[in-house]
């Protein structure tokens, strides 16, 4: 290096932390809260990762005023996890390393939330998740991680029962190997073969676009309904290629199904036949009492309907908020710590969110759930959120 | 004019045709056979069985019945494997280097192709057209992505290749493959930048989705249908009119005299009074337009795209000119004819065979085990390599 200018250089270096400490030291007044959204927010699953991240977004701005009334700065801190568990976890150990964020709203997808997760709960970081509803999740007892959707050891039931309900023998069962797809399979299989339904082939597979060695087995079976545990940019294709090759069974899917890409995807021809149906935890927004208000403001700020699962990424924020707040005020209207956000959030009696009433069990499932069975019936995907609630369930999470 | 229509015009049409027939034919046959033996050899096994159980019908039965749509199905991905496999192969018949990068250009001509549908459809021109408008479009489209993948191939290959080419084998190679994630991530920009999301859908425009049955023999109860979509009629067709083009343009022109006597000698080439560096050029564009083509087509039949679209088909295409003789066009065919066939008939019995021990995921160990077989015995592929002899 230059002689002359490495004094230069080190004065810079020297002013710039002293003006960084500076920053950080005025701000002990009142300080910065960040609360962070992780989902996927480019790639195939976007659509409804960046509308949990607007979700979030826009129960931040409405009521972050109780904080920043207390003199705290309120902001949001957007990651993209990818859908990749190995994009969530170094995500997390950013999140986990700026000690500015105090909560986090977390996860579409069940394998990344998962391992994501040890950090939080290594960090002691409270995460709320909006969308993930394996039963891992929350089994592992951790104390930093709630949600506030239904679990999949109860939604495969449901959809089991519904085919079955429905005069479905047979069944043929497909998932994407995820944590998320191939554990909702799982359970749904097993409740299917219970309700004696024959399961007459169970197969994961992560093609996403030729399907024909897949479906072979399927078409020689002809099942009278064929099941997809997994999200809606692979189940979308599998179905098109299936009615395609001249399947005419019933569609059964999930959650992860519930996203108007699914018929912009598969087009007119799913619903021919035995039709495209899906069980879910969150349904379109306009399934609540609560959410009017959030419905116009939504399309007011982001010109667009609220797709599914932006209404919980809202609540998941407005807990965020309200915990903090809480720990805020136990403390004397100082920073709160980490561990006492956490506490807060299972503090949390009859929350009112805009999804309905929030309450938490000891380990962080909501004690009772909603599930939905909708009936997919237009391939306009801007009516997407008119399809027809074909059931509505309210269940207890399984102790 | 009268040339045109001279004896060895009419061969180099007639000779790939009469090639593609009897690889299909006997490929066809010959895994038909084998797979027919297995099940009959099965008959009274678990697997025979579980059949019965599951599908009503015992193993031999079941594979007799699922033969002909498995037979199509092979047949149609092996055509588009052939068809980027033809890319692989022209570049290692002049260059002698496999360029990586080619996957890419496959992706870059289905993106450019998707686009352009996706612009039509949202300029209304899609809904409700006649079938006969419906596949001009398709063609506008086909053309749009050869143009586009063909002027990057030449970019690539003026930028990244034709610095290094007398470096050592290696540096290339080394070039390729950075190109190839260069663009991966360019087309995943782009789209982000311009549409916000990188996968897109193609537009269902068109009787592409409609399927007519050929035949249906009633067989024991059952029947055997033999039926195929409107878009797999158009896979081979467009396939086979590239290759059948491709033959003819490198056997039969005064060009294809000029690459294959660059794919000789470059040295002497240019002695003769061929300008070495234009050929390469076009060579790169000619395959990098086969490429676009088959990224069209590859869209058309399985409806989602994005950036690493291009990866799988690209490995198995590389793989196909392997297989067939890399460097050799007709070796190109073959390999991915064989390679599709072998792909599919795994994948679809797979499953039954081994009582759901193996499903269809392990079809690749499969298919890729058998390469290795073939290359155990055939070190220079099928058909044998041709280097310095035809591109």
């Amino acid at each position: 290096m230059n002689k002359r200018l490495f004094p230069i250089i080190s004065l810079l270096m020297i002013a710039a932390m002293i003006l960084t400490a500076c920053a950080g030291g005025g701000a002990t007044g009142g300080g910065t809260i960040k609360i962070a959204t992780q989902s996927p927010l480019s790639g195939g699953q976007s659509a409804i990762g960046v509308d949990i991240k607007n979700g979030a977004e826009l129960a931040l701005e409405q009521l972050k005023g109780p904080l920043e009334a207390m003199g705290f700065k309120v902001e949001l801190a957007p990651y993209d996890d990818q859908a990749n568990p190995d994009q969530g976890v170094a995500n997390a150990k950013r999140i986990v390393a700026d000690p500015e964020v105090l909560c986090v709203v977390g996860h579409y997808n069940s394998g990344v939330q998962i391992p994501s997760s040890e950090e939080y709960h290594t960090a002691n970081l409270a995460n709320v998740s909006p969308a993930n509803t394996n039963p891992r999740v929350t089994d592992r007892g951790y104390a930093e991680v709630s949600r506030i959707v239904g679990r999949d050891d109860v939604q495969g039931v449901v959809g089991a029962q519904f085919a079955f309900g429905k005069g479905m023998k047979t069944a043929y069962v497909i998932h994407d190997k995820t944590a998320y797809g191939q554990g909702i399979a799982e359970f749904f299989k097993r409740e299917a073969e219970r309700l004696g339904m024959q399961v007459v082939g169970f197969e994961g597979t992560e093609e996403k676009a030729n399907f024909d060695a897949i479906l072979a087995p399927v078409l020689a079976a002809n099942p009278d309904v064929l099941y997809f545990g997994g999200i809606y940019d692979q189940a979308s294709v599998l179905f098109k290629q299936a009615r395609e090759k001249g399947y005419l069974g019933m569609f059964l899917s999930d959650d992860g199904y519930d996203s108007p890409e699914a018929i912009k995807i598969g087009g007119a021809a799913l619903l021919e036949g035995g039709g495209v149906y899906y069980t879910t935890v969150a349904g379109p927004a306009k399934l609540y009492p609560g959410t009017a208000k959030f419905q116009t403001d939504f399309k007011a700020k982001y010109n667009a309907d609220p797709k599914p699962f932006a209404a919980q990424g809202y609540d998941s924020m407005a807990i965020c908020l309200k915990a903090i707040e809480n720990a805020a005020v136990a403390n004397g209207n100082k920073l709160p710590t980490r561990a006492q956000v956490t506490e807060a959030v299972r503090a949390l009696k009859d929350f009112p969110g805009i999804t309905g009433t929030i309450n938490f069990n000891a380990k962080g499932d909501l004690t009772t759930a909603k599930y939905f069975v909708i009936q997919v019936t237009s391939a306009d995907p801007e009516k997407w959120n008119d399809n027809t609630i074909d059931q509505t369930l309210e269940i207890a999470p399984p102790q | 004019m009268r040339r045109v229509f001279n004896s060895q015009t009419i061969r180099e049409i007639l000779r790939p045709l009469g090639q593609i027939v009897v690889f299909v034919t006997a490929s066809g046959v010959v895994l038909s056979l084998l797979i027919l033996l297995l099940a009959l050899l099965l008959r009274g096994s678990a697997a025979d069985q579980a059949t019965i159980e599951r599908n009503g019908m015992d193993i031999f039965t079941y594979t007799l019945v699922n033969l002909p749509q498995v037979l199509i199905d092979g047949v149609t991905i092996g055509f588009v494997y052939a068809a980027i496999a033809l890319g692989y192969t022209m570049v290692y018949g002049v260059l002698e280097f496999i360029n990586f990068a080619h996957s890419e250009i496959f992706a870059i001509g289905a993106f450019v192709g998707v686009e352009a549908l996706i612009f039509l459809e949202s300029a209304g021109m899609l809904s409700g057209a006649s079938n006969l408008s419906a596949y001009l479009w398709l063609i506008l489209a086909i053309l749009l992505g050869m143009i586009a993948a063909g002027s990057v191939a030449i970019l690539v290959e003026m930028s990244a290749y034709r610095p290094l080419r007398h470096a050592p084998r290696l540096v290339p190679l080394i070039s390729a493959i950075g190109v190839s994630f260069f663009l991966q991530d360019a087309i995943r920009l782009i789209e982000s930048l311009t549409t916000g999301q990188f996968h897109r859908i193609i537009p269902t425009f068109g009787n592409f989705d409609e399927r007519f049955s050929l035949a249906s023999i009633p067989y024991l109860g059952t029947n055997i249908n033999l039926d195929i979509q409107v878009k797999s009629v158009w896979v081979i067709f467009a396939a086979i009119l590239m290759l059948v083009g491709l033959n003819y343009l490198v056997n039969a022109t005064k060009l294809g005299k000029a690459i294959r006597s660059v794919a000789q000698d470059q040295a002497t080439a240019s002695l003769m009074g061929i300008n070495v560096n234009r050929i390469i050029s076009l060579t790169f564009l000619i395959g990098g337009a086969l490429g676009g083509a088959a990224g069209v087509l590859y869209a058309l039949k399985f409806t989602r795209i994005d950036p690493f679209v291009g990866f799988f088909p690209g490995i198995k295409a590389f793989t196909a000119a392997v297989l067939g003789g890399i460097g050799n066009i007709t070796g190109a065919l073959l390999g991915g004819i064989v390679l599709g066939m072998l792909e599919t008939f795994a994948g679809s019995y797979l499953n039954v065979f081994t009582v759901g021990a193996f499903g269809a995921e392990y079809k690749d160990i499969l298919a890729f085990g058998i390469l290795i077989l073939v290359l155990i015995f055939r070190p220079s592929g099928l058909l044998g390599e041709q280097v310095g002899q035809k591109a």
